[in-house]
């Protein structure tokens, strides 16, 4: 119950910074209208994607500056497309190998700013800053220290188990757990309907978010799934989803986040024939001090470009060879520390 | 089958007052169909396209998961830990004249196969999908097993060019593309569909299939040559009859084909839940590479 007034309290607050304080990326000069399926729903259909270069939170070297100039968004531009680039080799050895994964894989959409301009993704606060975090209770403590010891062993080349490594390196969730972030690849999301459903197909990993519209209620809170249990409605010609029920693993939300406590808030809104403006609100108490609201363009992908099969556990080869690595290196007398910890640009 | 054993019963010396007792009623009518019976000339709803409308979750009660073929219960594969938790219940062929048309040494490979289901070796990339049945490894199962897994799967049938097959096991998912001409541009696990309507029957070509993935955990398997065609059929509001024929000119002598019918699932608010297995096969597979802390 506390969960739901947090969570309409996040809405309201993204409401109200949308409209006053932001311009909304794709803000067409006529109202855009979007198309209905033959059952009265706004019709969302289509193969999307959210890559952009534009960080979730406001970099330092631009002030407070919430939206560029024309010439200052160029200099920004150049200056993340710069930074990302995995294709320069300006940086020494150890940065080399690393970026031997080179752009070859990545998705170019990637190194483009937001076409509004925005310094961050996030429009409130309005500072584009992710709020201060909570002190977290003895407990979450532990909890964390706990997953960032065995994250540290992995990144000195180290782990000791599995269980060392992070879920999406272990191909349990991706980027499919909301909210839906740009990342380097496979940034696609395909949305299909059908009378009383919407249903998000990210394409890594391969899971499908159907998500009633139909006002059932949720799950019981005591049916907890990796991505949550998720319910939507229509505002207007928004959907609005509304997801709960996280398990309690630690390290599969944003920031650590608590899943007993957590909640996020999306708002799907088609606002031109190619474009979705995808606005979540992540709202959760013990993790931090208010919730928060980012904004993310979506652009239509060609559509000569398909989605496909993003298998990852299946092929995952990796994993041993993580493990095998660290045995070797554990029979030479190796410990951390003594090898340069893995860069996280990847 | 009833009448041989009738006859069975009553000996030699009854037979011929039998025969011209019986016969006449026996055989003179047409005996009414045994067993429960689909509405005949069922017309399914419409979907906004005008096509019959398969958007629900359905599930098969079939136990082809376990063996295609016949098969009698059978223990679980450790019952000395598990005892009847873990054992397989018996079911009846799916398989249209009960048997899988191998080729010999095709159904050698089978009987490995089921003798090593339980191995795994994920030492050496090369030897990675070499053994054991692959829903023991929680990869995704690839069609048509994916179908009769004991676990729904929602259809979700919009107006686009899409029909969307989202299954619980292991959260896997395949889009079929209806009406599509490009052929797969490689190779995945639940293969490439592309669909169109044959009447009230969608019909489902699935190639580019891995060739990795089994039918069943009785070793059942394909090459990279797998070609299957799939035909869902709504015949009545709760049922589909699905069929599958399935080709594979490197495992077996002629195609063949399985049918059963999918079951709509009616619960109250009834929802795919999740089934991500992977953290159920991690100790298996990746075990034996943890750190050995000194005794």
């Amino acid at each position: 119950m506390r969960n739901r007034v947090l969570a309409s309290f996040g809405v309201l607050v993204a409401v109200v910074a949308a409209g006053l304080v932001v311009p909304v990326a794709g803000q067409a000069p006529k109202k855009y209208t979007a198309p209905k399926t033959p059952w009265g729903d706004p019709d969302l259909q289509g193969v999307w994607n959210d890559a952009t270069s534009t960080p979730l939170q406001r970099p330092g070297n631009v002030g407070d500056k919430g939206v560029l100039s024309d010439e200052e968004a160029e200099e920004f531009q150049k200056s993340l497309e710069h930074d990302l680039t995995r294709d320069r080799r300006d940086g020494g050895n150890a940065a080399d190998v690393n970026r031997a994964y080179n752009e070859h894989w990545m998705d170019a959409r990637r190194l483009k700013i937001t076409a509004d301009r925005r310094t961050s993704l996030i429009v409130d606060p309005v500072d584009g800053r992710i709020p201060p975090l909570v002190a977290p209770s003895p407990e979450r403590r532990r909890a964390q220290a706990a997953r960032a010891d065995g994250a540290a062993r992995f990144a000195a080349g180290l782990p000791g188990d599995f269980t060392d490594m992070s879920w999406p390196v272990r191909c349990v969730v991706r980027t499919d757990v909301p909210p839906y972030l740009p990342t380097i690849y496979n940034n696609n999301f395909q949305i299909f309907q059908s009378p009383g459903y919407v249903t998000i197909a990210p394409e890594m990993i391969h899971s499908a978010r159907i998500i009633p519209v139909d006002g059932r209620p949720h799950l019981n809170q005591n049916l907890r799934q990796w991505l949550g249990d998720t319910r939507g409605h229509w505002e207007g010609s928004t959907l609005v989803v509304e997801t709960r029920n996280f398990k309690s693993e630690e390290g599969v939300l944003l920031q650590g986040a608590n899943p007993a406590t957590f909640t996020i808030t999306e708002r799907f809104t088609r606002v031109a024939s190619d474009a979705i403006n995808y606005e979540f609100t992540l709202a959760d108490p013990m993790t931090w001090t208010k919730p928060w609201t980012a904004l993310i363009p979506w652009n239509k992908v060609d559509p000569g470009e398909q989605m496909f099969e993003y298998a990852c556990h299946e092929d995952n080869f990796d994993m041993v060879h993580f493990l095998t690595g660290a045995r070797l290196r554990e029979k030479n007398g190796e410990t951390a520390g003594q090898r340069p910890a893995r860069s996280e640009e990847r | 089958m009833q009448l041989r054993r009738m006859i069975g019963c009553l000996g030699v010396t009854g037979v011929i007052v039998l025969l011209s007792l019986a016969v006449p009623p026996l055989f003179g009518q047409q005996r009414a169909p045994v067993g429960p019976q689909f509405p005949s000339a069922y017309r399914p709803p419409r979907a906004a396209d005008g096509h019959p409308d398969l958007n629900g979750i359905w599930q098969a009660f079939v136990t082809a998961n376990w063996d295609l073929q016949d098969h009698e219960a059978q223990p679980g594969p450790h019952p000395e830990l598990t005892g009847a938790y873990g054992a397989g219940p018996a079911g009846q062929s799916i398989v249209e004249g009960g048997e899988i048309p191998y080729k010999a040494e095709a159904l050698a490979r089978k009987q490995a196969n089921f003798e090593n289901r339980l191995r795994v070796d994920v030492s050496n990339d090369k030897t990675w999908h070499a053994f054991g049945d692959p829903e023991m490894k929680c990869y995704m199962p690839g069609v048509p097993r994916a179908t009769y897994m004991p676990f729904p799967f929602h259809i979700v049938q919009g107006t686009g060019p899409y029909i969307l097959m989202a299954y619980e096991f292991t959260s896997a998912t395949r889009i079929i593309r209806m009406d599509w001409k490009q052929a797969a541009p490689t190779d995945s696990w639940m293969g490439w569909s592309r669909g169109r309507w044959d009447g009230d029957t969608l019909v489902i070509d699935v190639t580019g299939q891995r060739e990795e993935t089994w039918f069943d955990r009785a070793g059942d398997f394909h090459s990279d040559a797998l070609h299957v065609v799939e035909r869902y059929t709504p015949v009545s509001p709760y049922h589909m009859m699905y069929e599958a024929t399935i080709e594979d000119p490197k495992v077996f002598t002629r195609p063949w084909k399985i049918s059963f019918p999918l079951y709509r699932r009616m619960e109250k608010n009834v929802q795919l839940l999740e089934f991500k297995c992977v953290p159920f096969t991690e100790e298996l597979l990746f075990g034996t590479f943890r750190k050995q802390t000194a005794r």
